[in-house]
């Protein structure tokens, strides 16, 4: 790995302004792809998902997906953004073996979706709008695997290949202007920004927009400019940042190179730069410096599209409540700190704990189990909250189960275990386990008899008064009971067994 | 019994009709068109492929069908060379360049599954300047194609190898394209019929692009009614393609067959004549108009001065859609591949392939177009060209205020020698100058014989040009002009052609 210098984090900024901008590509939920009929299910054989158009075969052509192009205008429209009367798509020419056709069908100067604002929120609840420039429909290319190196780029191999199966693929392209004023928090905006809009794209239903697929991936553009200056400094653009935490650690490092090169006297090379998922580092790519010419002319082979005012007003009405407003209605709902309202959004819990409640549970136990027993299965295990083979409903059921007498937390736990374990669902598991409370008083009461006769010098301690010495007498009747019986119950029973009021 | 020299020298709707009534069936014909292929080809070049096999074969069904007593269309068991610019899932697909030679694609153009569904039979492939760029068949990769009114000259271009076809009966129907006059100069120059249907009257899917703004597929035929019965099978929205129009096809068969200009208003226009235009080409144009006249039509003067900077905004837009259309003949997944040794990089394998596999007028075009398409030179080269295809447009649409249709040479001049403007492209591009500016306004155009030039005793073509969305016009009118003409001629004007 190529040593790079940094200087620290606080004299970058000493001395320095940063100026980002933020490309994020989403890759559409459609069933079909952008311009033909072929499925865009991900995992698939290679190449099985293709047909002459994503195959840019001689003679084909294509035909716009209309749910492609009212997907962009929910995203525009959530994004606040004008939506255009009359817009076309733009062949974007260049040439890469992934690339079916050697030019991207893309938008270019007439963008779907302009002029838009996204408002985020920081850690400590501060707002920082983010204004937007554009979103525009693509298509995305084939992926390329080369094979034979070391470091699975090309370079070293000794062959590739080519999958077109992702080639058409519907791409929103969301281009921020230049962020300015974030200062010191510039990275977190960066990353404030990424999971807001995520959090949008997913709250529209336009895409699962899960980053570790590749569903969305960011560009992070950065430049620096002296403290108290105007002119924005050259830039970096960092490509497919693809975590949350890659776009605030991306941020940080290239603030810090930046600050390193221009501080002993250097100036930035326009490129593109890799970004480096084990150490948080950049290295260099490709350099861009503006000679790169695309050639980019509307697509004869596309009509324009002129979405009616009536359907974009339609589809203004329907859209559903932003998230940042709708977490703020519900932790006031529910009744928590901001603190706790962020780490049950970084959990990607959210909608799951409101699915609990609209099954039923109480808020504080769904919030318990998700944010608890769940989410450290999750950890463990390294999967999302909402890859675990539990459901909201078969939560709410446990809950409903505690709630009722049926489970205490002890018992509700190992259901909420079983359900994990493929065991079934939790009245499944609390039969083939074993797992009731017992309430049978009579089963109880012989239990309660027998441990006061096992331990008469106890009994004797709580006769004359010492009521706290009940616990050893209940932690024995639990024993015996195999933790299946209600604690408070039982106390009570030795209490009123060995006449002492509790 | 029909003897084969009968059989081919038969329009498509008599074709059509003595198959309907037994009177001959589909292989009998199928059998007579593939005999005179084999007896004239070999001079003409008008074919790249011949798919005997498959055209027997579709023959057969035709006569199972009508067997079978099954109600049969109105081109059934008529034989078609289908330009080879339309992809084939059972024939190669060439384009007439190297780049794509034994190229069998995966998937039949709309047009090619239209004439299949209507049980035209197709007998093969027919030749054409590379990528449908040229106005001679003589930038096809696999050799040129002779006109059979003089086998040392051109049969027009790109679509030669149809008109060729067609003029040597080797076919009474055949499919040509349309770019800048790709259909519309080889009828004339061939003295047959040529129609390019208004821009997204015939699906494009499947025919490989060129300039897909201009590029139109449509019907060639011996006659005025053979080319609207062909236009009504191929015509239609296609759902495949975004700029195919969703309307109903114009009534052109019945067009047709009503033959007439009464109380037509009738334009000529001032800009197509003068310098280059050859004085028999004049003399029969101006016949045609008088002809007009007499027939109960009006002659109306027009003045479209934007059509002098046609032939320069074409020579912009054509090569910059065409250096993107071209860009992915790279030899990754299709077609030739040059150069592949195991330790040469993708793209010197692409460089090695395109330098091997493209011809000097599809690099020329290239070149020109990604030139006019560069960051710098954008607003001056495309966007002014796209000014000009506007300006054009207006000019019509005023014309068209004023006139039904308007009438002008096909083509400045009658077929010339091969080989005589193959190094001099502006003189090459000027034979496009009266077809170019209906591909720019995107509406119809006919071509038909109006008679031979006293000076080379070669065909000269008549113009039809219509609004868009009224290519019945053009049947309306030429075929009132065609049986005028016939009436005069006293036989169809090919019957003058030397026997092959």
């Amino acid at each position: 790995m190529t040593v790079t210098d940094l200087v620290s984090y606080e004299d970058a900024l000493a001395s320095y302004d940063p100026v980002m901008g933020l490309e994020v590509h989403v890759e559409l939920g459609t069933k079909t792809k952008m311009f033909c009929g072929c499925s865009t299910e991900l995992k698939q054989d290679a190449n099985s998902q293709t047909c002459p158009v994503c195959l840019g075969l001689p003679g084909a052509l294509p035909v716009v997906n209309e749910i492609g192009v009212e997907s962009a205008i929910k995203i525009g429209l959530a994004l606040n953004c004008e939506i255009a009367e009359w817009c076309r798509f733009a062949r974007k020419n260049y040439f890469y073996p992934d690339m079916p056709k050697n030019f991207q069908t893309s938008q270019y100067d007439e963008p779907i979706a302009y002029n838009g604002y996204l408002d985020v929120q920081l850690e400590d609840g501060e707002i920082f709008r983010v204004q937007i420039e554009r979103a525009h429909m693509e298509e995305d290319t084939g992926k390329s695997t080369h094979v034979g190196g070391a470091t699975g780029r090309i370079q070293g191999a000794s062959h590739s290949l080519l999958d077109y199966n992702r080639a058409g693929i519907p791409l929103i392209e969301i281009v921020t202007k230049p962020i300015e004023g974030a200062g010191a928090r510039a990275p977190e905006v960066a990353k404030a920004y990424v999971a807001e809009l995520r959090e949008l794209i997913k709250a529209l239903g336009v895409s699962e927009a899960r980053m570790e697929m590749g569903q969305m991936r960011c560009d992070v553009n950065l430049s620096l400019r002296p403290n108290g200056t105007e002119t924005f400094g050259t830039r970096s653009e960092t490509k497919n940042v693809n975590s949350l935490r890659s776009v605030e650690r991306a941020a940080r490092f290239e603030i810090q190179r930046h600050a390193a090169v221009l501080s002993s006297g250097g100036t930035i090379v326009q490129e593109t730069r890799h970004f480096h998922e084990e150490d948080g580092s950049t290295t260099a790519g490709r350099i861009k410096d503006n000679a790169e010419d695309y050639r980019y002319f509307p697509e004869p082979d596309l009509v324009p599209v002129a979405p009616a005012r009536e359907w974009v007003e339609e589809l203004r009405r329907g859209l559903p409540e932003l998230p940042r407003l709708r977490r703020k209605r519900l932790k006031e709902e529910w009744g928590v700190s901001e603190h706790d309202m962020q780490s049950i959004l970084n959990a990607g819990a959210v909608d799951l704990i409101v699915a609990t409640t609209d099954a039923g549970a109480p808020s504080d136990q769904a919030r318990k189990w998700w944010m608890g027993e769940l989410a450290r299965n999750a950890n463990e295990t390294g999967r999302g909250l909402d890859a675990l083979p539990i459901t909201p409903v078969q939560v709410a059921r446990v809950a409903e189960l505690v709630t009722s007498g049926d489970l205490n937390d002890k018992l509700a736990r190992q259901v909420i275990e079983g359900v994990l374990a493929g065991e079934g669902d939790p009245d499944t598991v609390v039969e083939k386990r074993g797992l009731k409370v017992v309430s049978d008083e009579g089963a109880l009461s012989t239990a309660v008899d027998e441990a006061i006769a096992a331990n008469a010098a106890i009994a004797d301690k709580i006769r004359g008064g010492k009521v706290a010495a009940a616990g050893a007498l209940v932690g024995a009747v639990m024993k015996a009971t195999r933790g299946q019986a209600d604690a408070a119950r039982v106390r009570e029973l030795i209490l009123e067994k060995l006449g002492v009021e509790g | 019994m029909t003897d084969n020299s009968t059989i081919i020298k038969l329009t498509a709707a008599e074709i059509a009709a003595k198959i309907a009534s037994g009177e001959l069936t589909a292989v009998q014909v199928t059998e007579a068109h593939l005999a005179r292929i084999d007896a004239v080809d070999e001079k003409v070049h008008a074919f790249l492929h011949v798919d005997r096999e498959g055209a027997l074969a579709q023959a057969r069904a035709v006569d199972a069908k009508k067997a079978a007593g099954e109600k049969l269309g109105p081109l059934a068991g008529v034989p078609l060379a289908l330009k080879d610019i339309f992809t084939t899932q059972d024939m190669p697909t060439t384009v007439g360049s190297k780049i794509l030679e034994g190229w069998i694609p995966p998937y039949d153009a709309t047009l090619t599954r239209k004439l299949k569904a209507a049980d035209v039979v197709i007998l093969g492939k027919t030749n054409m300047d590379e990528f449908a760029m040229g106005s001679s068949t003589e930038n096809s990769a696999y050799g040129p194609t002779g006109n059979p009114w003089d086998l040392t000259r051109i049969p027009g271009g790109s679509g030669g190898g149809s008109s060729a076809a067609l003029a040597s009966y080797e076919a009474p129907l055949a499919i040509g394209t349309d770019t800048g006059g790709s259909i519309r100069q080889p009828a004339a120059v061939t003295g047959t019929v040529g129609v390019k249907p208004t821009y997204g009257g015939v699906s494009r899917y499947g025919m490989v692009a060129f300039s897909s703004s201009l590029d139109q597929g449509g019907p060639c035929a011996r006659t005025v009614l053979d080319a609207a019965l062909l236009h009504e099978v191929i015509a239609g929205h296609d759902p495949m393609d975004s700029t195919s129009i969703d309307a109903p096809v114009p009534p052109v068969v019945e067009a047709a067959l009503g033959g007439s200009v009464e109380g037509m208003r009738v334009g000529v226009v001032k800009q197509f004549a003068g310098e280059g235009y050859q004085a028999g080409v004049v003399q029969r144009f101006n016949e045609s108009v008088e002809l007009l006249k007499s027939l109960g039509a009006t002659v109306v003067e027009l003045d479209c001065p934007s059509f002098d900077l046609a032939l320069s905004a074409y020579y912009l837009i054509a090569p910059s859609e065409c250096s993107s259309n071209l860009a992915r003949f790279d030899a990754m997944r299709y077609g030739l591949r040059v150069g592949d040794d195991g330790t040469r990089s993708a793209e010197d394998v692409t460089a090695l392939t395109r330098e091997a596999g493209f011809g000097d007028e599809v690099k020329r075009r290239v070149i020109l177009g990604t030139y006019a398409l560069s960051s710098g030179y954008y607003d001056a080269y495309y966007g002014s060209a796209q000014k000009v295809r506007t300006l054009i447009t207006q000019d019509f649409e005023k014309a068209f205020e004023k006139v039904d249709v308007i009438v002008s040479p096909t083509t400045p001049t009658t077929a010339f020698p091969i080989g005589e403007r193959a190094d001099d492209p502006m003189a090459m591009y000027l034979a496009d100058l009266c077809t170019i500016p209906t591909n720019l306004a995107g509406n119809s155009a006919m071509s038909l014989p109006c008679g031979l030039a006293p000076e080379d005793g070669l065909p000269v073509g008549l113009q039809i040009i219509a609004p868009a969305m009224k290519d019945d016009r053009l049947y309306k009118v030429g075929a009132a002009v065609e049986a005028a003409f016939v009436e005069k001629w006293g036989h169809p004007l090919l019957e003058e052609a030397p026997s092959l």
